[in-house]
């Protein structure tokens, strides 16, 4: 009886499980498109979905400097300030500080100096920021107390982390009070001996004792490890550092060398964030490590969102902060953004959205396609999917195409802060030098190399022409007749034309160049262009920047390297010519001029000048440029500085690149911000418009599953009709 | 057999440190310490003090192989590929460059792989033989000839090809399974679903071409003549006799791969944004991360040769005759 019972029970469950199968198969369960790629009980949820192509290395705020990296601390971590959502150009504005902060400047001897003091005289800018109070962390076991006040997971055994795979296994949250001595434990963090921060050598070249503080706790560092070996926890608290001090609870002091007007920016990037002193003990616990719990893996913030999931093997989570303080939504923004409804939310509290979930989509073909079935909010446009999302009209405008029209697919494009160009190398001794001759060949290549056509042809005219270093939306970049670079350019009517091969030709002539040969030698003029882009996939690039020198009779050798030879032979100085990028850190000329600036010299002083550019007088410019205040004064600088740079020819000044954007009819409040990191608490789902759409466009079609079945039904039987007249066959015919 | 067994397991110790030796050389030809320590710090910023760090912090600070420096033994310890190597074979895989716990990694990465190889594996057997089988009982027939066009056609196509065509008919137009994503638990089967039919089609010509060409030899032998003459039906003959004769070639493909089945497959899983393990390694090694890539090398190696053992074992299994010595 019992066993037929337990048979009977054993066959139920079989058949439940096989009908609940069945009836997800013909997704009648959850009502959701069959093609679905999210859970049934994510439907018509406030939920943003988004994905990743490359998983993040590092979410320690001392340590993240990539773009998927700050993608999620920048919604996670509060630095004291924030790029302003709307207005531009772009404006800083206090996001955890309760005012901008204006800093004072002191001598040498201590002494205040007036605002207007010259920079020569200026031996330290005080910065003093004063937090809002009542910010709270988000809940994580690093501040969990029990009844006595105690921290309950400070000092855990191996027993206590035996069932501990991941954060949550923790049972217990707590939070505390965000306070100034959070945000110097960062600034303290910069100089850590184990965090390997990106900023720390340009920090320390401005926080006072920064230098001194890092020295100082390798020092102490190997001591502990000396006295005790094994993993080390260096408690930072205990170790002042003069450049970062808290005054009180809500206000700490940051001690700059000199005038570094560009460091407001810094205080807007999560290097600047605070880092609870509990989060770095409770990660430092022995065991910790071993099972990937680390600040790297799970920060601890006070922003409008917390990592909820952090599986860079599939999906990153982002949840609503339940601790979050509060932010409104901007109710101003720069002419025309009200008309573009940007401004219909003012006032509404933030995030607007519940949860993001970023997928990781390793390939350019299933993100498009689902960004199609609605399955993504937001894309961006590869140059696989370009034809099939913008058409190009008469005039060269770029807009969306019927299909994208038809879905309410709507486009946002932006000139990106970031420039592309091609630098010759100074030190070297044809192309390189300050001689008239290797300026005359420059300018002449500079004209040659028709970069309208490349931005036409490789970058489907997503680019415009670079005038000098500074991109569009940054001070000190010029738009116009003003703006063209007049050694390559002409000014007409209809606008900058490139100056004709034939004065390309002449220059080179003059140069000592004749048809491309070496009036000197007769030999040809053999230049060699050092890259990592050598597959075959950058073949037709190659082969049209060939073409460009052999308009000149230059022949154009290109030298296909990996990236660790081409790093080898940039730090050494033996490559010629290069192509190189930078995206802006922050919204100043300095961070662009800065890239040709003497000091920074690669081979010299492994610095971001890869040309080696080494000017005497644009350096004294950069470093009086460099203190100055927005103004007019600091804008005849800067184009004193460019016409130098245009005329030396250091760099072929190549392109900014155009970002195009595409999002769904129910995302709301997308406006391209190339500073902010923290945009996503802005945006707005219409989460019950995405549903309908979602259902419209992907209805399951049937009827092929029914034609496959024929076509096997029908393949098969030839095969059983010729087998049942095998077996049925007699012997005797069989033989006869 | 057990000491053939243990004296396999002896031979495969020099194999590995051979295996990881050549990964050493080949990965520090490629990359310097230096040119790892730039590539996890990043692009911009980056100073050679911070290099000098990276490189401590991480035990690349010493000599690649051997360190003059040192005095004795430790000329040969004290070197990066004693220090990255040694634990290696205790199974301690230790982290990765970038500071995670490769051997959780693994643990993690290693079930969606395993959730599109298994139904592959076993599936694509079924349909493989299955068709193989049915071609070898229609030979020389009209049947025959087209099995084996097709089955030319089917090898000589990508299997990018198949993935591209896949996802867009029974995704895009179709709309009937996810186009790629992973969800765990009882909802992966939404996902990996057409990766599998995907993987086993993309598998039909080249498997069943090899599997037919084994039935074809075994059916021409003297116990086949002598069971048909018995009165036995083809499929009788042919799935109770002809198959189990034709195991040990099969066996030699199937057993090795058998270990092997979790580090997954690098396209199916790209395409299909499954997170295993298929491509753990590539990404590693275009991030210069050494410590996974000798991981995964050596892991792989492991593997494989017990995938070899397994296979000659499993030879004493199916073929009385065959002893192990």
């Amino acid at each position: 009886m019992g066993a037929h019972r337990r048979a009977k029970s054993r066959t139920g469950r079989w058949l439940a499980a096989f009908l609940s199968l069945g009836l997800a198969l013909v997704g009648g369960c959850d009502g959701q498109p069959w093609n679905s790629p999210y859970p049934p009980d994510e439907a018509g949820r406030n939920i943003l979905y988004s994905s990743f192509s490359s998983r993040p290395n590092h979410l320690d705020p001392v340590q993240s400097y990539s773009s998927n990296e700050i993608v999620y601390n920048g919604q996670i971590y509060e630095p004291p300030l924030q790029y302003h959502y709307l207005k531009r150009p772009y404006r800083l504005i206090p996001l955890t500080a309760t005012r901008m902060p204006r800093p004072y400047y002191l001598d040498a001897g201590g002494r205040r100096l007036p605002d207007d003091a010259d920079p020569g005289d200026i031996a330290f800018s005080v910065y003093e920021i004063e937090i809002r109070p009542g910010i709270r962390y988000q809940p994580h076991p690093a501040f969990a107390r029990d009844a006595d006040g105690r921290f309950l997971y400070h000092n855990l055994s191996a027993d206590d982390l035996e069932d501990v795979e991941t954060l949550s296994d923790f049972e217990h949250t707590g939070s505390r009070e965000l306070v100034a001595a959070d945000y110097v434990h960062e600034i303290k963090r910069l100089a850590h001996p184990h965090l390997h921060s990106p900023i720390y050598g340009i920090m320390a070249d401005y926080i006072v004792g920064l230098k001194e503080y890092a020295a100082r706790l390798r020092a102490e560092q190997e001591r502990l490890e000396k006295k005790a070996p094994g993993p080390v926890f260096l408690d930072l608290t205990q170790y002042p550092l003069a450049g970062a001090e808290v005054l009180d609870r809500y206000r700490y002091r940051i001690t700059i060398k000199g005038k570094y007007p560009q460091f407001k920016y810094w205080l807007a990037m999560p290097f600047f964030a605070p880092v609870p002193p509990e989060a770095d003990r409770f990660y430092a616990q022995p065991g910790m490590k071993e099972r990937n719990i680390t600040l790297d893996w799970y920060p601890v913030g006070t922003g409008p969102y917390l990592l909820a999931v952090n599986n860079p093997n599939r999906q990153m989570v982002l949840a609503r902060n339940p601790n979050f303080h509060g932010e409104t939504y901007p109710a101003q923004g720069e002419p025309g953004d009200a008309g573009k409804g940007l401004l219909a939310d003012a006032g509404k509290p933030l995030p607007m959205i519940d949860r993001i979930v970023f997928s990781l989509e390793k390939e350019a073909i299933p993100t498009w396609n689902k960004f199609l079935q609605g399955y993504y909010d937001t894309s961006g446009v590869s140059s696989d999917s370009f034809d099939q999302a913008i058409q190009v009209g008469s005039g060269g405008e770029m807009t969306l195409t019927d299909e994208m029209k038809r879905k309410g697919i709507q486009l946002s494009t932006s000139v990106s802060t970031s420039i592309f160009y091609m630098g010759f190398n100074m030190l070297d001794p044809v192309i390189g030098g300050y001689s008239k001759r290797a300026r005359l060949l420059r300018r002449a290549i500079a004209i040659a190399v028709d970069y309208e056509e490349f931005i036409s042809i490789f970058a489907n005219g997503r680019g415009i022409p670079a005038q000098s270093p500074i991109p569009p939306g940054i001070f000190g970049h010029r738009d116009g007749r003003d703006g063209i670079n007049p050694y390559v350019y002409d000014w007409t009517p209809r606008g900058p034309v490139r100056k004709p091969v034939s004065e390309a030709r002449r220059l080179l002539a003059e140069a000592g160049y004749p048809d491309g040969r070496d009036i000197r030698t007769g030999k040809p003029l053999v230049l060699n262009l050092d890259t990592t882009a050598s597959g075959p996939d950058d073949k037709a690039r190659l082969d049209w920047l060939r073409k460009q020198f052999a308009k000149l009779d230059i022949q154009l050798v290109i030298r296909g390297t990996d990236y660790n030879r081409f790093q080898d032979k940039m730090l050494k100085g033996t490559a010629q010519i290069f192509q190189w990028g930078w995206n802006a850190d922050y919204p100043d000329p300095e961070n662009f001029l800065f890239l040709l600036y003497g000091r920074n010299g690669k081979v010299e002083h492994n610095g971001e000048n890869a040309a080696n550019y080494a000017n005497p007088e644009y350096d004294r410019l950069f470093e009086q440029m460099k203190a100055m205040d927005d103004g007019p004064e600091r804008q005849a600088i800067i184009d004193h500085m460019v016409e130098i740079l245009r005329r030396d020819s250091p760099w072929l000044f190549g392109y900014h690149p155009l970002q195009f954007a595409l999002f769904h009819a129910w995302y709301h409040n997308v406006k391209p911000n190339l500073m902010a990191n923290n945009t996503l608490k802005y945006r707005r789902i219409d989460a019950a418009l995405r549903q309908n759409k979602r259902r419209e466009w992907n209805r399951p079609v049937l009827w092929p599953l029914g034609l496959v079945a024929l076509l096997l039904v029908l393949s098969v039987l030839p095969a059983w009709i010729s087998y049942r007249r095998h077996e049925t066959r007699r012997a005797l015919e069989e033989a006869g | 057999m057990f000491a053939y067994v243990v004296r396999r397991m002896l031979y495969a110790v020099p194999i590995l440190i051979g295996v990881n030796l050549l990964t050493f050389a080949l990965f520090f030809v490629v990359n310097s310490p230096d040119d790892m320590a730039r590539m996890h710090l990043g692009m911009k910023r980056v100073t050679p003090e911070a290099i000098e760090k990276w490189k401590a912090d991480h035990g690349y600070d010493r000599p690649l192989l051997y360190n003059a420096q040192a005095e004795g033994l430790g000329r040969v310890t004290d070197t990066i590929f004693f220090e990255k190597s040694v634990r290696l074979f205790a199974f301690q895989f230790g982290s990765s460059d970038g500071g995670r716990n490769i051997g959780q990694d693994i643990g993690q990465r290693m079930w969606p792989s395993l959730a599109i190889a298994v139904p592959v594996l076993l599936l694509g057997l079924l349909v493989y033989i299955s068709f193989a089988m049915l071609l070898a009982f229609f030979r020389g027939t009209y049947l025959d000839v087209s099995g084996v066009v097709l089955s030319v056609v089917l090898m000589s196509i990508s299997l990018l090809f198949y993935i591209i065509a896949g996802q867009y008919v029974f995704s895009k137009l179709f709309h009937l399974v996810p186009i790629s994503g992973y969800q765990p638990g009882w909802l992966a089967w939404r996902f990996v679903i057409l990766p599998v039919a995907i993987g086993v089609f993309a598998g039909l010509g080249s498997s069943s071409r090899w599997y037919r060409t084994i039935f074809l030899e075994e059916i021409n032998k003297d116990y086949v003549r002598t069971a048909r003459a018995k009165g036995l039906s083809e499929p009788g003959l042919l799935f109770g006799h002809v198959l189990k004769n034709a195991l040990v070639p099969i066996l030699t493909g199937v057993v090795v791969v058998l270990p092997t089945l979790f580090m997954g497959n690098l396209i199916l899983e790209s395409f299909f944004g499954i997170p295993g393990l298929g491509s753990y390694t590539i990404d590693a090694i275009n991030s210069q991360d050494f410590a996974i890539v000798r991981a995964m090398v050596f892991l792989g190696s492991v593997l494989y040769i017990l995938g070899l053992i397994l296979t000659d074992i499993s030879y004493t299994l199916v073929d009385p005759r065959i002893r192990l010595s």
